[in-house]
C-alpha cells in the first residue's frame, strides 16, 4: 500500500538498528507520547529490536485513557436520559466509569450510537428534532478541529438539539507536567505526529529549551519510529536539545492553520483533570461563552461530582512513564480487558491494552 | 442491489395480497399454511415429503454423520456479495465441510418481524433456494414464527445441517500435530469490511464484495485426493485470529504464522488502517484454514488453487512443538507477538 509499505520496510528498520548500535554509548530513556505509537512499537516488536540501552517508556497520549472519571460519569448520566441520543467514538464505550460503562447504559435501554465523525451527529440531530443529540467530544488536538467544525455548522444551521460533552486535552502541558515531576526519568520525547499535523511543532521549542530535552516529531510506522528514536538518541549523544521533525511528509512547522483557526474560534484553553494524573493547568479545551448553548454540561445542568479511582489501578503511573503495565500487580490478573480497573486496559491506544494484547507470556489459560 | 436483481425479474412475489408480513403468518393458521405452500415449498422445490411432516427422516446408511446449527442475524440483510439467505445456507454448509463432511440435509427456521416487506422475504427465500441447489443439499424441514413489530430485526434465520463423512479421518483440533502445515484458502477480511461499509454507511468508495462462498468443493477435493487432513476451520466472526486462538487453545499447541504471508487486499488493508481495525480479526464467510503434514502441503495448495474459492491459497504458518496453546505472529521485521481475541467486537478508534 502506498505511503505505508515503504514505512514497514524491514531492511530500513534493521539499518536504523545498526546505526543506533554504532551511536549509543550509554543508557537513555525516551518517551513516545502517543498511544498509537506505543501500539505500533509493541505490535512490530520494535522495543525488542533496538538495543537494551534504550528504554522506551509510554506516554499519556491516549485520549480515552486520560478522560477523567467525572466526564465518564457525566456521559453515563446523559446517555441514560430517555430523550437523548448519545453519540461517541467506539473507543469510549468500554471505558469503565465508577458506575458502569456506555455499553451497559446501551444494554439498559439508552440510545448510545457509535459514530465515525462528529459531523454524522449533526445529521442525526437534523433527522430527530424531538430528541437531544449529544456527541462525546474526546481527544487531543487531533479531533478538536472536527468538533469545532460540528459546532460551527450547528450554529450556522440554528440546530437547537445538538450539543457536545467536551473532554479535550492538549499535549504540550502534559509533557511539561511530566518533566516537572521530581522522579521524571524521561530524557527525550517522540512527539505525536498526528497532533503536530494540526498544531505544527513550534510550540515544542520552548519546552525543548526550558527542560533541555530533545523532541522529535515522529510518525507511527516502524520506519518512522526507528528514525525518530535514532534522531532523538543522536541529539542526546551529541548533547543537543532541539525540536526535529521526522514526520515531514505530514507535518509543517506551522501545522494546519485553518484547523487551528476553527479550534481557536470555538474553544478556549482551560485547566483540565487528566485521569490518573490529576489537574494540569491550561491543559484542556472548553467551549467559548459564545457557543455555551452547545455545551451538554450546561444543557443538562450536571453537577460536578468528584469520583475516586480504584486504588488498585496504577494507570496514572503508567501514563506518566513511571511504570510499565506488566509491572502492575493487577495486570492480566485482576485487571483485564473484560474487567478493567482503568481505561488504559480497554482503549485501543492504551498502554496496558497494548501489553495485554502483545506481551502476555501465557495467555492461553484465560481463553475458555 | 446487485444480488437481488436476478430473482426480482424472473419471479414475482407470491402471496401478493400481503405486502408485509403480518403476525398471522406465524400463527399456525391458514395464512401460515399459505406462506409455506405459496412461497417456501415452491422455492425449495420438488415434493419434499418431510416438509409436510413434523420432522425429516434421514437415512445416512451406517456412515459417520456431522451435525451443526447456526443462527444468522446479519445487518444489513442484503450486503455487497450476498444476503442473509445465502449466508444462512453457506454458513451451515461450510461448518459441515469443516467437519470433513459432505453436506446433505438442512433445516431452516425463520423468525420474521411483523411488517417485514413480503418482497424482501421472497428475495431472501429465493436466494436460499438457489444456494441450496448450488451446493447440492436438500432443505428438508423448517419452521416459521412471526414476532411483534419492534421485537425482531426484520429476519432472523436459523439453519441446522447434517452431513456424511465419506472417510475415516478424525478431523479436528485433537488431531493437530507439531510440524503440521497451516494453509489459508485466500485473502482476509472482505466480508467484514463490505458489511461494515454497508451497515455504517462509511462511504468508502469501493466495490468490495463479501467473500461469501461455499467451502464444500475445496474440502471435498482435498479429501478425494487422499490427503491426511488433521484439522479444518472456517474463518467467520473474529477472523483468522479467533480461529487459530481456538485451535491453539483446545490443542494446547503453539501455532505460528508469518504476517507477511497472509493475503489481504489493498482495499481491506486501507479500510482497516483507516479505522484502526486488524485484518486478522475481520470477519470472513468464504475462507478456511487447513492443517496437514508438511510433506503434503504443496499438493494441497495445488488442489486448493485449482478451485475458484481457493485461488489465492497460501502456506501461512505451522504448528510448533511448544505446548503453550498460544498463537504467535512473526512480523516481517523479525518481531514476534502473541495473538489474542479482543474482549468484544473490534471498536473503531478515535484518532
Amino acid at each position: 500500500m502506498k505511503f505505508l509499505d515503504e514505512y514497514r520496510d524491514a531492511d530500513l528498520v534493521h539499518g536504523y538498528c545498526e546505526r543506533l548500535k554504532r551511536l549509543v554509548t550509554r543508557r537513555w530513556t525516551l518517551m513516545e507520547i502517543c498511544g498509537g505509537q506505543t501500539h505500533s512499537l509493541l505490535r512490530f516488536g520494535i522495543d525488542r529490536l533496538i538495543l537494551p540501552e534504550i528504554e522506551l517508556v509510554h506516554g499519556p497520549g491516549c485520549p480515552v485513557c486520560v478522560t477523567p472519571l467525572e466526564q465518564i460519569e457525566k456521559a453515563l448520566a446523559i446517555a441514560s436520559r430517555p430523550e437523548v441520543i448519545f453519540c461517541s467514538f467506539g473507543d469510549m464505550l468500554r471505558v469503565p466509569g465508577q458506575t458502569g460503562d456506555l455499553f451497559s447504559v446501551k444494554a439498559a435501554g439508552g440510545d448510545v450510537r457509535i459514530l465515525y465523525s462528529p459531523l454524522d451527529a449533526l445529521k442525526i440531530a437534523r433527522d430527530n428534532p424531538d430528541r437531544e443529540v449529544v456527541f462525546f467530544a474526546v481527544g487531543f488536538e487531533t479531533t478538536a478541529p472536527a468538533h469545532a467544525l460540528a459546532v460551527l455548522r450547528a450554529s450556522r444551521e440554528g440546530l437547537q438539539n445538538f450539543s457536545l460533552l467536551v473532554s479535550h486535552v492538549l499535549v504540550p502541558p502534559a509533557m511539561e507536567a511530566i518533566l516537572r515531576s521530581p522522579d521524571c526519568r524521561v530524557q527525550g520525547f517522540l512527539a505525536a505526529g498526528h497532533v503536530c499535523t494540526v498544531m505544527g511543532w513550534r510550540e515544542y521549542k520552548p519546552i525543548a529549551r526550558r527542560y533541555r530535552v530533545p523532541i522529535v516529531v515522529t510518525g507511527f510506522e516502524p520506519v518512522d519510529l526507528m528514525q525518530g528514536i535514532y534522531l532523538c538518541v543522536r541529539q542526546l549523544e551529541e548533547g543537543r536539545y532541539e525540536v526535529e521533525n521526522q514526520y515531514r511528509r505530514a507535518v509543517r512547522p506551522e501545522g494546519n492553520t485553518e484547523a487551528q483557526r476553527r479550534i481557536e474560534e470555538v474553544f478556549e484553553v482551560v485547566p483540565r483533570k487528566w485521569r490518573g494524573i490529576g489537574s494540569i493547568p491550561s491543559s484542556g479545551l472548553a467551549l467559548r461563552e459564545a457557543y455555551a448553548n452547545f455545551d451538554a454540561e450546561r444543557r443538562f445542568s450536571l453537577q460536578d461530582q468528584i469520583w475516586e479511582e480504584p486504588e488498585e489501578c496504577r494507570s496514572g503511573e503508567v501514563l506518566q512513564g513511571k511504570m510499565k503495565p506488566a509491572d502492575c500487580p493487577a495486570f492480566a490478573s485482576r485487571c483485564t480487558p473484560e474487567h478493567p480497573l482503568g481505561a488504559t486496559m480497554v482503549s485501543s491506544e492504551g498502554a496496558c491494552a497494548a501489553y495485554y494484547r502483545y506481551r502476555r507470556e501465557n495467555p492461553a489459560h484465560e481463553i475458555t | 442491489m446487485k444480488s437481488r436483481e436476478p430473482f426480482a425479474l424472473a419471479c414475482p412475489v407470491p402471496l401478493s395480497q400481503y405486502e408485509r408480513v403480518v403476525l398471522a403468518h406465524g400463527g399456525g393458521g391458514r395464512l401460515m399454511h399459505q406462506l409455506i405452500e405459496g412461497m417456501f415449498r415452491p422455492a425449495f422445490a420438488t415434493a419434499e415429503p418431510a416438509l409436510q411432516h413434523d420432522g425429516a427422516i434421514l437415512d445416512p446408511v451406517g456412515r459417520r454423520v456431522a451435525f451443526t446449527t447456526d443462527s444468522y442475524v446479519v445487518q444489513p440483510l442484503f450486503f455487497p456479495g450476498g444476503d442473509i439467505g445465502r449466508l444462512a445456507v453457506l454458513g451451515t454448509v461450510n461448518d459441515l465441510a469443516m467437519c470433513g463432511a459432505r453436506p446433505r440435509w438442512l433445516s431452516c427456521s425463520l423468525i420474521l418481524e411483523e411488517g417485514f416487506p413480503m418482497a424482501d422475504l421472497w428475495t431472501i427465500v429465493q436466494s436460499m433456494a438457489e444456494t441450496v441447489r448450488e451446493v447440492d443439499v436438500r432443505l428438508v424441514t423448517g419452521d416459521t414464527k412471526v414476532v411483534n413489530r419492534g421485537k425482531g430485526d426484520g429476519v432472523f434465520i436459523n439453519t441446522a445441517g447434517v452431513g456424511i463423512l465419506e472417510h475415516d479421518l478424525v478431523i479436528g483440533p485433537q488431531s493437530l500435530r507439531p510440524g503440521d502445515a497451516c494453509l489459508l484458502s485466500g485473502d482476509l477480511g472482505r466480508h467484514g469490511v463490505a458489511v461494515l461499509n454497508a451497515r455504517e454507511d462509511l462511504g468508502l468508495q469501493t466495490d468490495l464484495q463479501s467473500d461469501l462462498a461455499s467451502l464444500v468443493p475445496p474440502v471435498l477435493r482435498l479429501l478425494e485426493a487422499g490427503l491426511e487432513i488433521h484439522c479444518l476451520r472456517d474463518l467467520t466472526r473474529g477472523g483468522l485470529a479467533a480461529a487459530l486462538v481456538e485451535l491453539a487453545s483446545s490443542s494446547g499447541l503453539e501455532i505460528s504464522i508469518q504476517e507477511a504471508a497472509v493475503p489481504v487486499r489493498e482495499e481491506v488493508r486501507s479500510a482497516c488502517e483507516l479505522l484502526g481495525l486488524d485484518p486478522l480479526l475481520m470477519a470472513n464467510e468464504g475462507r478456511f484454514v487447513a492443517f496437514l503434514p508438511p510433506s503434503q502441503a504443496a499438493r494441497a495448495l495445488e488442489i486448493l488453487r485449482a478451485e475458484e474459492v481457493g485461488r489465492d491459497a497460501v502456506l501461512v504458518g505451522k504448528v510448533g512443538a511448544e505446548k503453550n496453546g498460544t498463537v504467535v505472529v512473526e512480523s516481517p521485521l523479525g518481531g514476534r507477538r502473541i495473538v489474542d481475541l479482543p474482549a468484544g467486537e473490534q471498536l473503531p478508534r478515535i484518532c
